[in-house]
């Protein structure tokens, strides 16, 4: 999978658009992934999981920085993201299946808080951007 | 044999009485075409899919889509016998049509996202778990008959 110099306009036009509520949309995006793929809860057990959780305020807006920091750095996102993909290796192992559920819920997000930015094309976009993401995260995981 | 709360029928339906139809099936399977393009795999015959707007303008995509989604609302119809509703439907995705199941969960997801744009703050946290539930056992269902 290629992101093509369309794609990497689109993905930054895009963050650039969420700008500041990239926080938000992060804490959107692992309630929503909570409440609707359960098992990936048991990845938090030390975690309050319940509304308006503050610990899941603040993942939230880690994972936003790091979406944010991968599309400012697209043309090299495995160089941008080479420490986070170190630790989901070493420390974190989260079964790569569950980047795809996050990601679905992160489209979601935009599509319920901003549905005009999801053109078909940003849309795709953002699928091959949320993908490419979460290879970089598992790709040194064996 | 799968369960749904109260709440969750009341979730579908509040969602699907304000649907339209053809708009909603027409955006899904377009998207689905643009988002993941192998998915043109099976639409071969259907004219000019050379970029996404010739893919939502195309009049074939948009019947088709509406056909689709009708389906789906055949399944809204009949949750308690999903297996039933879908079994001459699951043969023929597999005898005749050969579409790998994994097409239907892919359809799925972008057909929640396509309900998120139309919906937004109203497809809640609890609305959207919903609807993946739903879309996840009609893909289900649909697959159940591949031999």
């Amino acid at each position: 999978m290629v992101l093509s110099p369309a794609d990497k306009a689109n993905i930054k036009a895009a963050f650039s658009k969420i700008g500041g509520q990239a926080d938000e949309y992060g804490a959107d995006a692992l309630e929503r992934m909570f409440v609707t793929y359960p098992q990936t809860k048991t990845y938090f057990p030390h975690f309050d999981l319940g509304k308006g959780s503050a610990q899941v305020k603040g993942h939230g807006k880690k994972v936003a920085a790091a979406l944010v920091e991968a599309a400012n750095h697209v043309d090299d996102i495995a160089g941008a993201l080479s420490k986070l993909s170190d630790l989901h290796a070493q420390k974190l192992r989260v079964d790569p299946v569950n980047f795809k559920l996050l990601g679905q819920c992160f489209l979601v997000v935009v599509a319920t808080r901003n549905p005009s930015l999801l053109t078909p094309e940003v849309h795709a976009s953002l699928d091959k951007f949320l993908c490419a993401v979460g290879t970089v995260l598992t790709a040194k995981y064996r | 044999m799968v369960q749904w709360t109260a709440e969750e029928k009341q979730l579908i339906a509040g969602i699907w009485g304000r649907v339209s139809v053809e708009e909603c099936g027409a955006e899904a399977l377009a998207r689905l075409l643009i988002v993941y393009p192998w998915t043109q795999r099976f639409f071969d015959n259907f004219g000019n899919l050379s970029s996404p707007t010739a893919i939502v303008g195309n009049p074939r995509v948009r019947a088709h889509g509406k056909k689709v989604l009708t389906s789906f609302g055949e399944a809204i119809k009949n949750l308690d016998n999903l297996k039933g509703t879908y079994s001459k439907l699951s043969e023929l995705h597999c005898e005749k049509l050969h579409v790998d199941p994994e097409n239907f969960r892919l359809l799925g997801d972008i057909l929640v996202i396509v309900l998120a744009t139309h919906f937004t703050k109203d497809f809640t946290p609890a609305c959207q778990a919903t609807w993946q539930k739903l879309v996840g056992v009609v893909a289900h269902a649909l697959a159940r008959n591949y031999h």
